[in-house]
């Protein structure tokens, strides 16, 4: 898992051998740049100058529109919904594999990292084979008045498929290397294991839990693929603020198209700072901790 | 720790259901007066401008506040969702067939939908012209030109949109009118016609992106409000419209959903909604969106004047109605199946 | 006497139960039965049916497609992750923290916001298509635009993976192959590339996974011109449009095989380098 990092402090080395001449690291230097600038800085600037080709208020009239406020208020929704439960599914996940050890743990692992490896929108198509109508819950779930697919449930459901294995990956390594000698003391001194989570376990992981929180977050909130197959793309109802766009986009309305990506982009941004932010801290809560 | 296990349980228990709840409550029915109107492709602004002007309207008559949501896409593509549960009081789709479809495979739209309003539940009618590149560079002037090789056509794909199969018959209606009855020559022509289009779009919209906005191809078949509208969009310096010499009267038709709209409440909004389609004010903004109304006199001369006088095929007299046209052309095996297997 | 194998080894610690219980709730509810239908729908149409479809030339174009130029787009990024990587690591400049944090921007940025400003940027009319375009190179709506957010959404997994393996690095190899007078590129080439080797090998299958599932930041600057720049994701979402739910999962589960079947390659190959490096790999 390549999350989680220390922060790499470059290599100060004087002795021209076991060095690259200084012409040759300006090359490497500059060509580095000029990719990052390329491919992160010029994507980033050009959604921003696009969504004020027209002025800000064109802008600004773009985000408060009654469907974009509806998608909005739908993406916070099945953030708010779908990363608690993954938490959840998370935290259990990590006692489980990090604190004990049993056969078919490694499958398991494979398991949860499954859905990194599913395409989204395969993922969403599953679900439609499940709660479609002609899924093999369909019949059922017509009978009893329910709506998955093309509603509410089905866009939580394909989200959290998802972002499953983001708090767990998070929270695996970082309780195998912590070790449970914390725990085991708590337990010797008698505490109840309830009272070992709260105190001894929660505390030790909140950083590594917030950052699989925010990695999930920002996956929730900007999935396209999957909740593109299972919404009904009814705009003000189940467009969530990706496929707000994409509908923007088909609309013609290419201000209003960016000027709702650049509210995506905005949050990218803040999770980036987060992210940044708690790796430092991280980093000295933990010390040598590598992956490969 | 046997406590603890169980609180710890219950934890867990606590949130199953939270989450299960949230699933089921999201899924219930909504309080506020809304009405879901599910359409094809092209009439995105023109539904963008009517619902606001039928909210408005609801609410001076009525008091109440009324939500209006639409949903775009192939108008086949469509049909199916709401056969699927798409939870439509109102459709407003490209063509009969489609409608009848939504009818017969869910039972949600009663089988006379079609003569329950007036002009075959059709508030407005649209037609087929071509959208080229400016200048004319490849000199289109009529459907014979599109089956010149080097010749790139942009049309939907008639399995997902409603324009694309008004394309598919105003093609081969041309062609029986230049080749008569003779079934081997026209269905030579659509094959030439179909093996030039380098891609099939899923709705109207898409075809209209991919030519204007991708800038594949050469022409663009499809809806005249389309065309116009790209006109206004992209300025006309970029674009330029031809009328074919032959054309199909396109019908898009409207009807309520009275398996959705179960409430008397729901049910008298949405055909509130449908009635005003065909109100003075319904047709005057149709007109605007570059729509042919049925009410002339309601409409600004000035729009009336973008439309381009056309000889128009129509689906009954030449083609048997549009249960036999649907059956011969479009379903499972059909001629457009056969025209367009064995290629690639 | 034979030791009794046991499920699980003893551990003091609660909760085993509980959690692995829950753990696997979730994972059956969520993944393990969704996927199964998946694979159930398809088994209905039965292995000669998935060969059929699968085979059909628009499918196979859109397979072909999306895996040639998924397998590209990993491999450009190992080259460009680790040179990025490799400076980010060892050199010191202004706004170095920046652009390392920088990095994970594909991670954070949704998919479709790439994709509409991946299109804006190189449209024919766009900063970078327009001069490309005077030069008679077309990016957005053509193949090579799919490669350029192959390379954008890839890029993170490599340089994140070879980082922290690059800063473990031991001096005294390189030291050594110094003092043994190798010029200081060929030091690079066999003494530090074959370290890395492994990193750059997990990289590559990360971002090989990621690019063949890609959806988002494809399907606004594809051409989606069926056998030219059609996706197959894309191609699911079609079949599914157009209501043919069997051709939508055979091509679904298909590319699912596809994957797997490589991914299991791959990383067979990571651990027999790991084993022949004699590192503790996982």
């Amino acid at each position: 898992m390549l999350s989680s990092k220390v922060i790499i402090e470059p290599m100060r080395r004087d002795r021209d051998a076991i060095c690259e001449s200084p012409p040759a690291r300006r090359a490497l230097i500059a060509f580095s740049v000029v990719i990052l600038v390329l491919f992160l800085f010029v994507p980033l600037a050009a959604v921003f100058t696009e969504a004020l080709r027209k002025g800000f208020p064109a802008y600004l009239s773009a985000i408060v529109a009654p469907d974009a406020l509806a998608a909005m208020i739908l993406t916070l929704t099945v953030a708010a919904i779908c990363v608690p439960v993954n938490v959840v599914f998370g935290i259990a996940a990590a006692w489980a594999i990090a604190r004990f050890e049993f056969r078919c743990k490694r499958l398991l692992e494979t398991l949860i990292d499954l859905p990194f490896s599913v395409p989204p929108v395969v993922a969403g198509l599953a679900f439609v084979l499940l709660f479609g109508a002609n899924g093999y819950f369909g019949v059922w779930l017509d009978r009893h008045g329910i709506e998955v697919i093309f509603a509410l449930p089905g866009i939580l459901l394909a989200t959290t498929f998802v972002t499953f294995p983001f708090v767990a990956r998070e929270l695996i390594p970082l309780m195998q290397q912590q070790g449970s000698d914390d725990e085991q003391a708590a337990l010797t001194l008698g505490a109840s294991p309830l009272r070992i989570f709260l105190t001894v376990t929660l505390p030790n992981i909140k950083w590594g839990l917030l950052y699989g929180v925010l990695l999930c977050n920002a996956r929730a909130m900007g999935e396209f693929g999957a909740v593109a197959v299972v919404s009904g793309h009814v705009r003000g109802a189940t467009n969530t603020l990706p496929l707000h766009i994409e509908a923007l986009y088909q609309d013609y309305d290419l201000v209003g198209a960016f000027a709702v990506a650049s509210l995506l982009a905005l949050l990218a941004l803040v999770t980036l700072i987060a992210k940044t932010a708690l790796e430092w801290r991280f980093a000295g809560d933990l010390a040598a901790q590598r992956r490969h | 720790m046997r406590v603890s296990c169980f609180r710890a349980i219950l934890g867990h228990l606590v949130a199953a259901i939270v989450f299960a709840v949230s699933l089921l409550g999201a899924a219930a029915a909504q309080a506020e007066l809304s009405l879901l109107n599910v359409s094809y492709d092209p009439t995105r602004e023109f539904y963008r401008e009517f619902n606001a002007l039928f909210a408005a309207d609801w609410k001076s008559r009525m008091g109440e506040t009324v939500t209006i949501r639409t949903s775009h896409g192939g108008s086949g593509s469509q049909a199916r969702a709401v056969i699927d549960g798409l939870k439509a009081e109102v459709v407003t789709l490209a063509l009969a067939p489609d409608i009848d479809a939504i009818a017969a495979k869910s039972g949600k739209i009663p089988a006379d939908w079609q003569s329950r309003r007036p002009n075959n539940s059709s508030p407005y009618t649209s037609t087929i012209v071509f959208l080229v590149r400016k200048g004319n560079p490849k000199a289109i002037k009529d459907w014979g030109d599109l089956v010149q090789s080097g010749v790139a056509v942009v049309t939907p794909n008639p399995k997902t949109s409603g324009g694309a199969r008004w394309n598919y018959l105003a093609a081969w209606g041309y062609a029986k009118s230049k080749f008569g009855e003779d079934d081997a020559n026209i269905r030579d022509f659509m094959k030439a016609l179909y093996g030039n289009a380098p891609v099939l779009d899923t709705g109207a919209r898409g075809a209209t992106l991919t030519f204007t906005q991708r800038g594949i191809g050469d022409v663009l078949i499809g809806w005249e409000n389309e065309a116009l509208l790209a006109l206004s969009e992209f300025g006309g310096d970029k674009f330029d419209i031809v009328a074919p010499s032959l054309s199909i009267l396109a019908e898009p038709p409207v009807a309520v959903v009275e398996g959705n709209a179960k409430t008397d409440g729901a049910r008298k909004i949405a055909e509130a909604y449908l009635d005003l389609l065909y109100a003075p004010a319904g047709q005057k903004l149709a007109a605007k969106h570059h729509f042919r109304p049925r009410d002339r006199g309601a409409a600004d001369p000035a729009d009336l004047a973008h439309f381009a006088a056309l000889d128009l095929l129509t689906v009954d007299k030449d083609f048997g109605g549009w249960p036999a046209a649907q059956a011969k052309h479009f379903s499972d095996g059909g001629t457009f199946d056969q025209i367009f297997a064995g290629r690639r | 006497m034979a030791a009794k194998l046991r499920f699980v080894r003893h551990s003091p610690l609660p909760g085993f139960r509980l959690s692995l219980g829950a753990t696997l709730l979730w994972l059956c509810v969520l993944v393990l039965i969704p996927i199964g239908a998946l694979v159930l729908r398809a088994s209905e149409v039965g292995p000669v049916g998935i060969a059929e479809i699968a085979l059909q030339p628009r499918v196979f174009a859109a397979l072909r497609l999306s895996f040639s130029l998924s397998l590209a787009a990993a491999a450009f990024n190992v080259v460009l992750g680790g040179i990025v990587a490799w400076v980010l690591t060892r050199y010191e400049f202004p706004g170095r923290k920046f652009f390392d944090a920088a990095v994970d921007l594909p991670f954070a940025l949704p998919t479709a916001v790439a994709g509409i400003a991946l299109t804006a940027i190189y449209a024919p009319n766009g900063w970078i298509g327009g001069p490309l375009a005077t030069l008679g190179v077309k990016v957005a709506f053509a193949p090579l635009g799919i490669f350029v957010a192959l390379i954008f959404i890839g890029l993170p997994f490599v340089v994140r993976t070879v980082e922290p393996v690059l800063a473990d690095l031991d001096f005294e190899m390189e030291e050594a192959s110094a003092t043994l007078s190798a010029h200081r590129f060929r030091t690079i080439l066999l003494v530090i590339v074959p370290s890395l080797i492994h990193a750059l090998l997990t990289g590559f299958v990360l971002a090989f996974a990621r690019a063949v599932g890609e959806y988002g930041s494809v399907v606004f600057i594809a051409g989606n011109i069926p056998f030219v720049s059609e996706i197959a994701p894309l191609l699911v979402v079609v079949r599914l449009e157009e209501f043919d739910v069997p051709g939508a999962t055979t091509v679904a589960v298909v590319m699912l095989a596809l994957s797997f079947f490589m991914l299991l390659a791959v990383n067979s190959l990571r651990a027999w380098i790991g084993r022949r490096l004699g590192h503790a790999f996982v």
